[in-house]
């Protein structure tokens, strides 16, 4: 295993603020000291890899996966792609991408959710797949539903899909969402505006990908995610045996 | 004008919502029928060496509340001190673990192996350690901290010698309450609020 250098700082201000009062249960779930700043170690730089045994082949077909008898989930088709890569642009293969949403109608799959919005008995709602030798990864799905939520008085969250990245080290680790193109939902919304660096918020928006959309069958969208890097100089502390 | 720089921003994180468990671990949300077990559900396998330990514990807010959304992740090195995938490492050592507070306690459970010394970059020794990753609805970025055990020597390690007020230190140690048992509360806020890494 060769050093592949020590992790590329975080950097915090490009990243949602931890306390935003607009979303109110970040209030009482944020650290209020500084966070201890620290070189990565090998604790960090090293994680879990996971291989293509893992993956059973409708995993990343959500519009199958939860079907009992090959109905397919309702809803609007969609084939969500990217590309994993880290900051300094080298894709990220072989890593484990997993995906949750609401159905069509806004309702997730979970005993907490009792929104009137009925379950699609042929939708479950989470799928995973490993990114191949490019970084690339691709989801079989239908678009989620908007859907209120206890917040403020009247909030609601627009369409998205939830990410969950490993990287291949722990320091890497990322959960994020995916939002899309033209929701007028975005802008009201406080999850979303807990970022408060515009561009970032705006890297979260997947367009519309008319060239890998399917004529007849799904539309596309395209949403790439960046990881942090690993810092290579010819001055760095060599992690020794490696 | 300067020259411009092609490095890229990191994508910015967003809470994991209160469904986190759908995507991460589906057969403990009820969705059993998707994938054979759930990922992680074990830090090792029977027989790997070392001492085998339990830890448990619950994540508390700033209300003192022990919520029970939280999903944690733990990532270690065998007892030797060496990760899984690198040379000589112990087989039988996942070393990662994927697990969440009980619906009904708070509670959580790790069961593992007691990890070894693992160098920093620049050669010093870490203190045995197991590193901790917390996602849950409300928590914007996801937290990174560290378990370390009170029973061992942690005069030496990098890391806690970095944090200058000194009765912050406990936070991050496990406590031993029994043969192989130790607790370890994750306080998000408040007096005893643990120390998280930006690492
Ligand atoms: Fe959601």
């Amino acid at each position: 295993m060769s050093d592949l250098g020590p992790l590329v700082p975080r950097r915090r201000d490009m990243h949602p603020v931890p306390f935003d009062p607009d979303y109110k249960t970040s209030v009482t779930r944020s650290p209020r000291w500084p966070l201890l700043s620290m070189e990565s170690t090998p604790s960090e730089e090293t994680g879990p890899r996971f291989g293509h045994s893992l993956i059973g082949p409708l995993d990343n077909n959500l519009i199958l996966n939860w079907s009992k008898d090959g109905t397919p989930a309702i809803g609007e088709r969609i084939l969500m792609h990217g590309r994993v890569m880290d900051e300094f642009g080298r894709p990220v293969p072989h890593t484990l991408v997993e995906i949750w949403q609401a159905n069509a109608g806004g309702r997730y799959r979970h005993v907490k959710d009792t929104y009137f919005a009925p379950l699609d008995p042929n939708f479950g709602g989470c799928g995973r797949a490993l990114t191949d030798e490019q970084g690339r990864y691709q989801f079989l799905t239908i678009r989620p539903g908007a859907y209120p939520w206890p917040n403020r008085a009247n909030d609601w969250r627009p369409m998205h899909i939830h990410i969950s990245v490993f990287g291949h080290s722990f320091g890497q680790r990322l959960i994020t969402q995916m939002y899309f193109e033209g929701d007028p939902l975005i802008d009201r919304c406080p999850i979303a505006a807990t970022i408060k660096e515009r561009s970032q918020l705006d890297r979260l928006v997947a367009p519309l990908d008319m060239a890998m959309s399917r004529p007849l069958d799904f539309l596309a969208y395209k949403f790439d995610i960046v990881l942090r890097g690993r810092r290579q100089t010819m001055f760095e502390n060599k992690l020794e045996g490696m | 004008m300067v020259q411009s720089l092609d490095t890229l921003v990191e994508t910015a994180s967003q809470t994991g919502g209160p469904y986190v468990h759908i995507g991460c671990i589906p057969t403990f949300a009820g969705l059993g029928a998707v994938y054979p077990e759930d990922l992680g559900l074990r830090a090792i396998e029977d027989g790997a060496k070392g001492e085998i330990i339990t830890i448990t514990g619950e994540v508390i807010d700033g209300t003192g509340w022990a919520f029970r959304d939280a999903l944690l992740e733990s990532w270690q090195a065998d007892a030797s001190g060496k990760f899984a995938g690198q040379e000589g490492a112990d087989p039988l050592v996942n070393g990662f673990a994927r697990f969440a507070a009980d619906k009904e306690t708070g509670l959580w459970t790790l069961r593992t192996v007691k990890p070894g010394k693992v160098k920093t970059r620049d050669g010093r020794l870490q203190a045995p350690h197991i590193s901790l990753w917390i996602a849950a609805r409300g928590i914007n970025i996801s937290l990174h901290t560290r378990i370390y055990f009170e029973d061992e020597d942690n005069s030496e390690d990098p890391l806690l010698n970095r944090i200058e007020q000194r009765n912050r230190v406990p936070t991050l140690m496990a406590k031993k309450t029994g043969a192989g048992e130790y607790r370890f509360d994750i306080h998000l806020q408040g007096a005893s609020e643990t120390v998280f890494l930006d690492i």
